[in-house]
């Protein structure tokens, strides 16, 4: 489904991803941890096609077709969704309404009819319900006002709503609770399924106990330097991210 | 010499007073461009201009839809007594047309229009107070609460000619009364006329006015406006200002805050699209103790637009405990657009709250990828984050009915960014 190969990327001149490559398969859930700095948040918005972002190298396809090529609204047409590490609050622009024309800007780009509003609601009441997001929430601008919880439920959300083929979350434990993050967790774990894929970006292991994942990388300084499962991130936890510098320092002399 | 000001002196009709002040402006010309007051929005290019007086113009009843009676219309300047809709007025109120009240001997009735303009850097005013044989007095007796917003309509209709007409209006409202009045600017086709108005607000103690103004004129009309307001101890003075349209809209609001107590609302956006100039200038003046005034104002520019904004606030010695709070944030939404923001608070008292704060920024970048990676695209996301800037404005004002009415209009406006 997504396929990394060989990915070198800049920003501002600074090399930041060295060479990734990930086999992402349908119904997947890959980890991506790592230390502060390692190019994890750098993946995901390339991934989500952000600008700022300079690809020197390497390819991405999605569903064989050339990811990098897309504009950021033509990757979310064809399935690609990112959760932001840090969702931007937009005071006057409606949460429902804007979403409403998301999906609806989606579907059309997808050649499928649009939803009314009756049908919209529907599949939104549905969806709050998982994720005991309040109903209040939705009336108000997009994440004003919300707390750091409600933000990062909000993103969940609207991947619910959405319905992506892949899901990226970027850093989406951070700042969470233990409550927030297992109602963020139930939120992901309800839209598994066969065809649906995760990246999953964490700095912590604490996340992939609730979120299991299926595979785990860890990158750092640009480049994945172990892979394995979910295992790994077990002996992350024990050991921290200093074991990796023997790894790291070989490849980078 | 000036062929405006010649020309708009053809017209005149008044009484000896008001020709020493119609020589006065003869005299002293139009102020040049290193008037502070003008800095920004110079007269050179309107100087070499003439413009006859207005004769009656037939237009369109269906311009009239949407605004329901009571309602006073003027065609270019001049009563339209035919499209106007006065006869269901509330007990309390009276809506009528200057030129009415001038004829007879209601000389207290028409008492505002004694008030002198002297000043160089207000040249308008002065035209307006030695030409305006015309306008509208609206007056709320005290204690009178009306519920249906008063509707005035200015319509500038195409004619043979460039026409300028001068307005005076009266809106009063007597202890304790309240009231809503929305002004409509609309433009019956293209034209290249000159409004002048000069509307005088009194809010007396304890009485609540939400004033509502849209300006839609046509594309290369010219406007002046100037709003005097006085209120009284805790009277409130709530007004939203929609600048979308003209050629060049120049509105001078002044607003003295004279009882204790008393609060403004001002809110406004300068939608200065196309070759569209915008010019908004407060003089907020807090005269007695624990006044209040809360300045709401967002200023776009696209294409070759320029956005004038002045936000003077002054605090005078005495008026302690007063809050005064201006908010302007400016959008530039193209390379050849301008906006000129200038906010000064002038502070003579010790116990007061002032804070103001000017911004002129471009759309969040970061916003802008954020619902492009939901899926709507470029331009979509770009129009949602520009009505939303705007509409901040609209979404604080309390009545529904008026809302949706100003709502409807900005979003006229924003259409048009879209084909641009």
């Amino acid at each position: 489904m997504l396929k990394i190969d060989n990915l070198h990327a800049r920003v501002a001149g600074k090399d930041i991803l060295k060479g990734i490559s990930l086999d992402v398969q349908p119904g997947q859930v890959h980890a991506i941890m790592g230390p502060n700095g390692a190019g994890k948040s750098t993946l995901g918005n390339i991934l989500a096609g952000r600008d700022g972002y300079e690809v020197v190298e390497g390819s991405v396809t999605f569903e064989g077709r050339d990811l990098l090529a897309l504009a950021p609204e033509e990757r979310a047409a064809a399935g690609v969704f990112l959760a932001f590490q840090y969702p931007v609050e937009i005071p006057g622009v409606n949460n429902t309404y804007f979403l409403r024309a998301a999906l609806n800007a989606q579907r059309k780009a997808r050649g499928e009819t649009e939803l009314d509003s009756m049908q919209f609601l529907k599949r939104v009441r549905a969806k709050l319900e998982v994720l005991d997001l309040k109903d209040e929430l939705l009336h108000r601008g997009v994440n004003e006002g919300f707390s750091g919880g409600e933000k990062k439920r909000n993103e969940i959300f609207q991947l619910a709503v959405l319905e992506p083929k892949l899901a990226i979350l970027d850093e989406t434990d951070s700042g969470l609770d233990i409550d927030a993050m297992r109602a963020v967790a139930d939120g992901v774990n309800s839209l598994r399924d066969a065809s649906r894929s995760f990246l999953v970006i964490t700095h912590y292991q604490r996340l992939l106990d609730y979120i299991k994942p299926d595979f785990v990388h860890v990158l750092a300084e640009g480049r994945i330097v172990e892979s394995g499962g979910p295992e790994l991130a077990l002996e992350l936890e024990a050991h921290g991210y200093s074991w990796l510098k023997d790894r790291v320092a070989p490849a980078a002399a | 010499m000036s062929a405006l000001l010649d020309s708009l002196a053809a017209g005149f009709r008044g009484n000896p007073a008001q020709r020493e002040t119609l020589d006065g402006v003869l005299r002293e010309g139009l102020p040049h461009a290193r008037v502070e007051a003008w800095k920004y929005t110079p007269l050179r290019a309107l100087e070499r201009r003439s413009f006859s007086d207005a004769d009656a113009v037939p237009v369109n009843a269906t311009l009239l839809d949407g605004i329901p009676a009571p309602r006073i219309v003027f065609v270019n300047g001049r009563f339209d007594a035919g499209l106007s809709e006065l006869d269901a007025l509330a007990a309390g109120v009276s809506l009528q047309p200057l030129s009415r009240l001038l004829g007879s001997d209601h000389a207290r009735a028409t008492n505002f229009l004694d008030r002198r303009y002297e000043r160089s850097d207000e040249p308008f005013a002065r035209l307006n107070a030695a030409l305006a044989g015309e306008g509208a007095v609206l007056r709320i007796e005290a204690g009178t609460q009306v519920n249906a917003p008063l509707q005035l309509v200015f319509i500038g209709a195409p004619a043979s000619v460039d026409v300028a007409w001068h307005l005076r209006h009266l809106v009063e409202l007597g202890r304790d009364a309240s009231a809503s009045v929305i002004e409509h600017h609309i433009g019956a086709g293209e034209h290249a006329h000159l409004g002048n108005m000069l509307a005088h607000v009194h809010i007396d103690a304890g009485a609540r006015l939400h004033h509502a103004r849209i300006q839609s004129e046509s594309a290369k009309a010219t406007l002046f406006a100037r709003t005097d307001g006085v209120l009284a101890r805790d009277a409130r003075y709530t007004r939203t200002d929609l600048e979308l349209g003209a050629a060049l809209s120049r509105h001078e609001l002044n607003v003295r805050l004279e009882g204790e107590g008393a609060r403004l609302v001002a809110n406004g956006v300068l939608f200065a699209d196309g070759r569209r100039h915008v010019d908004t200038r407060l003089g907020i003046e807090h005269i007695a103790r624990d006044t209040v005034c809360e300045l709401l104002w967002r200023g776009l520019a696209n294409g070759r637009g320029k956005s004038v904004f002045h936000g003077g606030i002054t605090i005078r010695a005495g008026a302690d405990g007063s809050d005064a709070n201006l908010s302007n944030k400016n959008l530039l939404l193209s390379a050849d657009a301008e906006i000129d923001t200038q906010p000064v608070l002038v502070i003579h008292a010790d116990e007061v709250k002032a804070a103001h704060g000017a911004t002129v920024g471009q759309l969040d970048p970061v916003a802008l990828f954020y619902l492009r990676s939901r899926g709507l695209d470029e331009a979509d996301a770009r129009r949602l984050l520009t009505a939303a800037f705007c509409r901040e404005v609209v979404a604080g004002v309390e009545d529904a009915a008026v809302r949706d009415v100003l709502a409807c209009a900005l979003d006229r406006a924003l259409l048009r960014l879209e084909s641009a």
